[in-house]
């Protein structure tokens, strides 16, 4: 097929750009609206959000999430804050302001116009959260308070102490929860989407498997919008929640949906160090922590991390202050330990590959706050970062306010996802994509608190009025779930079940996850090179034979059965792992989170080619083990124009 | 270490259960208490043996969704903690650990250690939000909050809906998962046109679950991961009270 890639986002000024769009798209009749009905898969900030706003206007929603509650969707971990250019400070922030932060953040590789609209939306957000009852931090005055976050040199981060995102989610949340009681939305809670229906072209509707019976169901809409974040656990250790999967993105891009730059993924610089095989996770330490915390490693092997003896030398608080390479404040001294996350996290990885690093295994530098406590005193640390400090101690078993945390990169988010135009809509009509799990807004690396933002500005402001465009555009149309569409879809998926359960091979699901992670993880993470994703592309259809013909999967498909939810999650990250490899070797540049080593500048800095890759890439599947195609949106910067980033 | 396990094991709601050990060798004590259950998990699993199911999921305390009873306590004896933040250190070699899922009439057993919920969903649903229609928001500073009054909102938002506080009641009891609610809406100045009704109305939901009423044990407080207070249930009782008095009806 061929494809074009418009994004459709207007010409002319950018500022009036999203108000003009607006202004230009049909509107459906309120007398109308409850003859639509809109699936929306994820009720994480974007699904929530974006559900609750339909079902105010009074379309008929479908809600799904694949946890027990609507409130327990994965954004509810995010820690830190949220962006809004709202200037509370005084210090210089404006609607511009973050919008230049966020595209020169996302080294020139994300959309100008998504970008301006977003940092326009993001004032609207904080009012809304708060009229909602979030409990934003406050000064004594009784007014919002903010703190700074990375790649940016105002404070414009709104905050629930370390609990931002929780408080958001649940605003989103109960403001569903209000829909659902007025019978606008119907929610199924423990329901896993595992396909999405195509009738002459159109979304119009999914299979989901009931995880409490089993039973596949059939749901028919006018319109399909997949909110169900990010593909992080592709790495198996990351800081996503456990069930964190790809698979409703990816059978959505073997129904025709390209996949945009998956190669883009944000490894955060401050993570709870790995501390054994056994280990099912990795814990954020949010990225707030290095408004006063200071970062740093020995200047001298011998304080460091031996391989040969398996032990790290003295113990921090006996290295003396000459003795300490505070290498970010060093390397960067204008924004020193708050450099963006991509930079943090390779200088990071630099000075372990040097030998230099701290803790289990050499992979760790110290995050020390000491400083900040002679400075303000414990009781201000304890107010600003209590709850971090205490998950940290719990964790780790040592305590931070006597000495520095030790911390390294882990995977925390993607950039990538599904391409969507600037509707939020796919190339598939009526496939709307929001959150983290489209691609548009961050580039090639998100800055921090800016996850939270996209995730709600996409579910409360942007999505409704551009799905409802397309709505009025398509008309209300017959829906049945008898279409032949639909028993095809559902036959793929019994099948597919089937053949996992029928393997009954001898290893268990999660080893494959690791053995796939680990590759993910040493081949396509903090460093590529062609060389390793060459091997990870040799190694990664290997490992998906032998998961066909060596996975035991227990149980029937009647009935709850984790391991089978697993297992389809496993397999689909196991095809998803070879795009993503293909799309870091295809792109023969550095940017923000993808690091090729070939593509680098003499001082280790991210080398980009704008002449050959200033481009989104996306990528349209062609069959299992067959190459993808590649279909380039030249991405053009009439604002913001592309410079080597620095943040010197 | 070295841990002698005894785990609940249902197949569904309609099939009686019973328990099973199962021996433990070789523990690390840095792991989690879930990642231990992972361990034997990933044993049974590669024995083609179905494995224990439990619910969990962000594993950093604060999605809500993992809770057991351990040795009698929901989410273990370690104040302030979730199940997936109790580490095995916390253990000694040698002990027997029993581990059951959240027992109440309103949280029905769907299989093992996982129990049904939602009748904490239907209690926000039938009246623990604010209405704020999108896009209806006036300026986020144009109500400044008193930071007291702030703080004391978001000490109550922190609940995390894991249902320990009903488990850990002799009665089965809401209240503090309620109260909390009720607590953190009806002290903000955005909460108050609905703040009767609210209390009305969510009370007449719990009413409707199969959840006990209070009889002032505070189980509830001491079991909660995240130290919710039993101000919160007072708080509760003295809104419902004066909606009373003012006579208005549940029907609201």
């Amino acid at each position: 097929m061929t494809i074009q890639l418009k994004s459709g986002a207007p010409e002319g000024p950018v500022e009036t750009a999203w108000a003009r769009h607006k202004f230009s798209m049909k509107i459906v009749n309120p007398a109308n609206k409850r003859k639509y009905t809109v699936i929306v898969v994820g009720t994480g900030l974007a699904g929530a959000a974006c559900a609750a706003t339909l079902g105010e206007l009074g379309y008929n929603v479908l809600n799904f999430c694949f946890q027990d509650s609507a409130r327990r969707a994965h954004s509810i971990a995010a820690q830190g804050g949220i962006n809004g250019a709202k200037n509370y400070q005084n210090d210089g922030d404006s609607i511009y302001r973050l919008f230049y932060d966020t595209v020169k953040g996302g080294d020139f590789r994300a959309r100008e116009r998504n970008v301006y609209r977003l940092a326009e939306t993001s004032v609207n957000i904080i009012d809304q959260a708060t009229a909602q009852g979030v409990p934003f931090a406050r000064e004594y005055g009784g007014l919002l308070d903010n703190r700074s976050f990375g790649g940016a040199q105002v404070s414009r981060t709104f905050y629930a102490r370390g609990q931002t995102g929780q408080q958001l989610l649940i605003g989103a949340y109960q403001a569903h929860a209000k829909m659902v009681a007025a019978g606008n939305i119907t929610m199924y809670a423990r329901h896993e989407m595992l396909d999405v229906v195509i009738k002459d072209g159109d979304a119009r509707g999914i299979i989901a498997r009931d995880l409490v019976t089993g039973e596949l169901k059939r749901f028919v809409a006018d319109a399909v919008v997949l909110a169900t974040g990010g593909y992080g656990n592709v790495f198996y250790l990351s800081t996503n929640a456990m069930g964190c999967n790809v698979t409703a993105a990816w059978r959505a891009h073997r129904k025709g949906a390209l996949f945009a730059n998956p190669c883009y993924t944000q490894i955060h610089p401050t993570c709870i160090p790995v501390s054994g095989d056994y280990q099912s996770k990795l814990t954020l330490m949010s990225e707030s922590l290095r408004n006063d915390g200071r970062v740093w490693v020995p200047k001298h092997k011998k304080d460091c991390f031996d391989p040969a003896t398996g032990k790290v030398g003295r113990h921090p608080n006996e290295i003396p202050e000459e003795d300490r390479d505070y290498y970010l404040e060093r390397r960067y001294p204008s924004f020193g330990n708050l450099v963006p996350r991509d930079i943090a996290s390779r200088a990071a990885k630099q000075v372990c590959d040097e030998g230099r690093g701290v803790s289990y295994n050499g992979r760790g530098v110290y995050l020390d706050f000491s400083d900040a406590i002679r400075r303000l005193g414990k009781a201000a640390v304890e107010a600003r970062y209590g709850n971090l400090f205490e998950m940290y101690q719990r964790i780790s078993g040592t305590d931070p306010y006597v000495e520095p945390m030790r911390i390294y990169p882990a995977i925390h988010y993607t950039m990538g996802g599904l391409w969507v135009d600037y509707n939020l809509m796919s190339n598939v009509p009526g496939l709307f994509v929001l959150g983290e799990a489209n691609f548009s807004d961050h580039g090639a690396n998100r800055l921090g608190a800016s996850a939270l933002m996209q995730g709600l500005a996409d579910g409360y402001f942007v999505a409704p009025p551009c799905i409802g465009g397309y709505l009025a555009e398509v008309k209300p149309r017959p829906k049945s779930t008898d279409w032949p569409e639909f028993a095809e879809a559902e036959a793929a998926a019994k099948a597919r079940i089937d053949r996992l359960l029928n393997v009954k091979g001898k290893r268990s699901v999660d080893s494959f996850a690791r053995e796939l992670g680990l590759l993910m993880w040493d081949k396509c993470g903090m460093g590529r090179t062609e060389e390793g994703l060459t091997e990870a592309l040799r190694r990664i259809p290997e490992i998906r034979e032998e998961f066909w013909k060596n996975v035991s999967v227990p149980g029937s498909n009647t009935g709850v059965n984790q391991s089978l939810e697993k297992a389809g999650r496993v397999a689909d990250f196991l095809e998803f792992a070879e795009l993503m490899c293909l799309d870091a070797l295809e792109r023969r540049e550095s940017c923000g989170g993808h690091f090729r080593e070939e593509y680098q500048t003499p001082d280790g800095e991210a080398a980009r080619d704008d002449e050959n890759f200033q481009h989104v890439s996306a990528w349209e599947f062609t069959g299992l083990g067959q190459r993808p195609v590649l279909h380039k949106e030249p991405l053009t910067f009439d604002y913001v124009h592309p410079s080597q980033r620095s943040y010197k | 270490m070295n841990l002698t396990l005894n785990i609940w094991r249902q197949k569904d709601g309609r099939s009686a259960g019973q328990f099973e050990t199962y021996q433990m060798n070789d523990i690390n004590e840095h792991m989690s208490f879930l990642e231990m259950l992972d361990v034997l998990n990933d044993k049974l699993e590669s024995e083609g043996k179905e494995p224990v199911a439990f619910e969990h999921d962000c594993r950093e305390g604060i999605c809500g969704s993992c809770g057991v009873m351990i040795n009698g306590a929901p989410h273990g004896h370690l104040p302030r903690t979730t199940t997936c933040q109790l580490h095995m250190r916390e253990f000694k070699s040698g002990d027997n650990i029993t581990i059951e899922p959240f027992r109440a009439g309103a949280f029905p057993v769907l299989r093992d250690l996982v129990v049904d919920r939602s009748a904490l969903d239907r209690i926000v649903q039938a009246g623990g939000y604010v209405s704020a229609r999108t896009g209806s928001a006036p300026d986020a500073n144009s109500v400044p909050i008193e930071k007291d009054l702030a703080d004391r909102a978001f000490e109550a938002a922190a609940c995390i809906g894991c249902g320990a506080c009903v488990a850990s009641c002799p009665n089965a009891a809401s209240m503090l998962f309620t109260g909390a609610k009720i607590t953190h809406l009806g002290l903000l100045p955005q909460g108050q046109p609905e703040r009767y009704i609210r209390v009305d109305k969510m009370v007449a939901q719990m009413d409707k679950e199969d959840f006990g009423h209070c009889s002032n044990y505070g189980e509830c407080t001491v079991a909660c991961p995240k130290g919710i207070s039993l101000d919160v249930i007072a708080q509760m009782n003295r809104d419902l009270l004066v909606s009373q008095l003012r006579g208005r009806s549940t029907e609201g």
